[in-house]
């Protein structure tokens, strides 16, 4: 069987495509992104016509996922963790709603931050959902359950979740295809109230969710992603969900784990399982990437007298990745290390590229408000957050995508004024836009800074939503025309930014400054396409 | 028969192509292969690090344990240093000498080289000179794949033969220079190991 040397995000793309998508939507979001990435690039995707375009968040995406799911097709919603926030009132009520076309939504946790803001494990809002959620183990699995996970999203009716973490996402291993399936006819829902939650309906939905959760356990209990070994040794069980298990294994090669390990990939956590488990161990580590979610949930399963251990009792490290050298410690084998890290070592962070237009817009910003006492600028996610750092020094906040408007205005009616924003154009069209909204119809003293490089650079440079529209949307939603400037961020023409800023810090209302100069990354992927394209022009008709 | 990589660099440097050449090699070879890698923040001029394992049975964990890997494989010699609790007792250092100075309190380089020639087994190889000398600075990270290759259990003819096939695309000059690299910097590690 040919083997494709895929990352784990590439197996989900592709496993999407096999599985008979009609549709991918997706807002960008490390470490999910390369799997729309990847569908977007598939000549394959192209000639099936499955439509891949970025949205312009995570709530559109997943909305226009349901939609595709309503029309009887299948379709898949990805994003990274914190997207789910974004999409939560979609996704809480699509559980209630259930779906017509398969729906997997593909979420990708990020545990020790490697880029981002925090660390929450959406095996929670799958449970909270009360829908089942898959967590492979590796890129073969991550590949099956986003195939097979359709039929399984069909069969139970629900949407279902995968939840992979960074490091799966963003590691290579040979990966085999399945056999395409063909997309699904158009076909609306054969209730016509299905989706209409209105609340004598909605209680309806919400009773047969309730009735479904039997068949959900079960279908975990009989899922070929749970394993149940039962070992030689009754000392101590293990229960190792998704990555984990590969930890284990890193500990016991060839076989040789003498406890009885379940391998546990597919929820809700099947009580049978669990409980049959019990009968072969004394006591329970359990292993899980993200938040100590199994290891609560089956104490109140298990007998009191087994002890159960892992994230929460310490057994584990309560934050952060785990790694088989953790798994080791908690298993208690010696520890192995190599020569320690000279002294001399220093960190070397991530910073803005040479020449970046987000440079020369905090070198003016900073002029500009140096006068006044610091901390008054809020600003946002994206490259341009690393002006937190020296040599900048310039924002005080980076909360969620579209905060740095809201948290201006609110710090302004508080009285904080001068009170600025500094925002990325995709951040803006995400989530800016409505807050900016709010500001002028309180006519907020605020200063919106958008600092657009016409590219969503943080996550690698993909199409902005916001490209050539953003001061008609500024002056859409109601700030004054003369109050929308525009000006391109370059040091000649640094006296004039400072000048604007002034300008703008003393209008007592809601000004937006736009600096727009092309990402010098995305500039030159742009040429290096462009001069693809030139030498071979057949490819330019895709 | 396994060999554990660690690939590190600075974002921007192109480790990953490295990595991908050996995975070629390795896949068709008929090996196993897991390959972790750093996306995201820390490409921006960030450090950033591969974890490459190859082996004839089947892998489990997509990080290399602590104390187990083969080979260092750095393109910036600071970065080599970063991970050398990942070395094991019979594992080797291979580190281009030419830094990245990108951060402000870089440590003076020649403390930085004596860290490295302090370890066991190691060879340091001014990558960028010898890319320079045969004609292109960007081909130091082939220079890196053939001081590597010793210590890879791969012959080195297959990995020429991934480099030949990773090329490909961009015609015979760059495959042709790319080989050039790749043996310069086996033959120094032939004689400097
Ligand atoms: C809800 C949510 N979705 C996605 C992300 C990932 N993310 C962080 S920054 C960013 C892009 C920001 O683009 P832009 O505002 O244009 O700034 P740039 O990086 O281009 O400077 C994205 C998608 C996130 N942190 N939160
Ligand atoms: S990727 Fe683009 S936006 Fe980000 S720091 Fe580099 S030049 Fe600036």
């Amino acid at each position: 069987m040919k083997q494709n040397l895929f990352l784990g995000v590439e197996a989900i793309g592709q496993a999407a495509i096999d599985g008979g998508i009609s549709g991918v939507y997706a807002y960008p979001g490390t470490p999910s992104t390369e799997i729309t990435e990847f569908i977007q690039n598939s000549d394959k995707a192209t000639e099936k016509g499955i439509r891949s375009k970025w949205s312009a968040n995570e709530k559109t995406a997943y909305e226009a996922a349901l939609g595709m799911s309503y029309a009887g097709k299948r379709s898949m919603v990805c994003m990274k963790h914190v997207g789910l926030n974004v999409a939560a009132d979609a996704f809480m009520n699509s559980a209630i709603t259930g779906i017509n076309g398969g729906l997997v939504v593909t979420v990708a946790d990020d545990p020790s931050m490697h880029s981002s803001q925090n660390e929450q494990d959406s095996r929670y809002y799958g449970k909270f959902a009360m829908i089942p959620v898959l967590e492979p183990s590796n890129q073969q699995e991550a590949y099956d359950m986003v195939y097979h996970g359709f039929q399984l999203s069909e069969d139970l009716g629900v949407p279902v979740m995968v939840r992979i973490t960074t490091r799966l996402a963003h590691s290579r291993s040979g990966v085999v295809r399945s056999e395409e399936q063909p997309q699904n006819q158009l076909v609306l829902p054969a209730d016509p109230s299905q989706f209409i939650l209105l609340p004598s309906s909605a209680r309806k939905r919400y009773q047969s969710l309730l009735s479904k959760q039997g068949e959900f356990e079960k279908a975990a209990e009989e899922s070929n992603y749970n394993k149940l070994n039962i070992g030689s040794d009754k000392s101590l069980g293990i229960i190792a969900c998704g990555i984990a298990f590969n930890y284990l294994i890193e500990n016991f090669p060839d076989e040789s784990c003498p406890y009885t390990v379940l391998k546990l990939s597919q929820y809700p956590v099947s009580n049978a399982l669990v409980l049959e488990m019990q009968k072969h161990c004394e006591e329970v580590l359990v292993m899980e990437e993200g938040y100590p979610v199994v290891e609560e949930l089956v104490k109140g399963i298990f007998s009191k007298k087994i002890k159960v251990s892992g994230r929460l009792s310490g057994a584990l490290p309560r934050s952060g990745e785990l790694n088989a050298d953790l798994v080791a410690l908690a298993l208690g084998h010696e520890e192995k290390q190599g020569p320690s890290v000279p002294d001399l070592v220093v960190n070397r962070p991530p910073a803005l590229c040479q020449g970046c237009g987000h440079q020369d817009m905090y070198k003016a910003l900073n002029e500009a408000v140096d006068k006044y006492s610091k901390g008054r600028v809020f600003s946002d996610i994206g490259c341009y957050t690393l002006g937190a750092l020296p040599p900048y020094k310039s924002i005080y906040s980076c909360v969620d995508m579209g905060a740095s408007v809201t948290m201006a205005k609110g710090a302004a009616d508080a009285g904080l004024i001068p009170s600025l924003a500094v925002i990325g154009d995709s951040t803006f069209t995400h989530s800016g836009i409505t807050g900016l909204l709010d500001a002028v119809n309180d006519n907020s003293n605020i200063v919106v800074v958008i600092s657009d490089n016409e590219s969503v650079s943080m996550t690698g440079g993909q199409e902005s939503s916001a490209l050539g529209k953003i001061e008609a949307i500024c002056a859409g939603v109601g700030v004054l025309p003369e109050h929308i400037r525009t000006l391109i961020p370059m040091k000649k023409y640094h006296d004039m930014m400072v000048k604007t800023f002034e300008e703008e810090i003393a209008y007592e209302g809601v000004s937006v400054i736009v600096f727009r100069r092309e990402c010098i990354q995305a500039a030159a992927r742009r040429l290096r396409k462009e001069k693809k394209m030139k030498e071979n022009p057949k490819k330019m008709a895709q | 028969m396994k060999t554990d990589i660690i690939l590190a660099g600075v974002g921007g440097q192109g480790i990953l192509s490295i990595a991908s050449i050996l995975g070629d090699a390795a896949l068709h070879e008929n090996l196993f292969l897991k390959q972790a890698e750093t996306h995201g923040m820390s490409q921006r001029g960030g450090a950033v690090v591969s974890h490459l394992r190859i082996s004839d049975k089947a892998i489990a964990s997509d990080l290399i344990p602590l104390g187990s890997a083969d080979l260092i494989l750095s393109v910036e010699p600071m970065e080599a240093l970063r991970y050398l609790p990942y070395l094991s007792p019979t594992g080797y250092v291979v580190t281009n000498t030419t830094p990245v100075l990108n951060i402000p309190n870089y440590p003076e380089l020649e403390a930085v080289l004596a860290e490295i020639t302090k370890q066991a087994q190691h060879v340091a190889i001014d990558a960028d000179e010898i890319a320079g000398e045969i004609g292109n600075k960007r081909a130091s990270n082939m220079v890196m794949l053939g001081a590597a290759a010793p210590f890879v259990h791969i012959h080195a003819d297959k990995i020429e033969a991934g480099i030949s096939r990773i090329f490909a695309k961009k015609g015979e000059a760059v495959v042709d220079l790319n080989i050039k690299a790749f043996r310069a910097g086996l033959q120094f590690a032939l004689d400097n190991r």
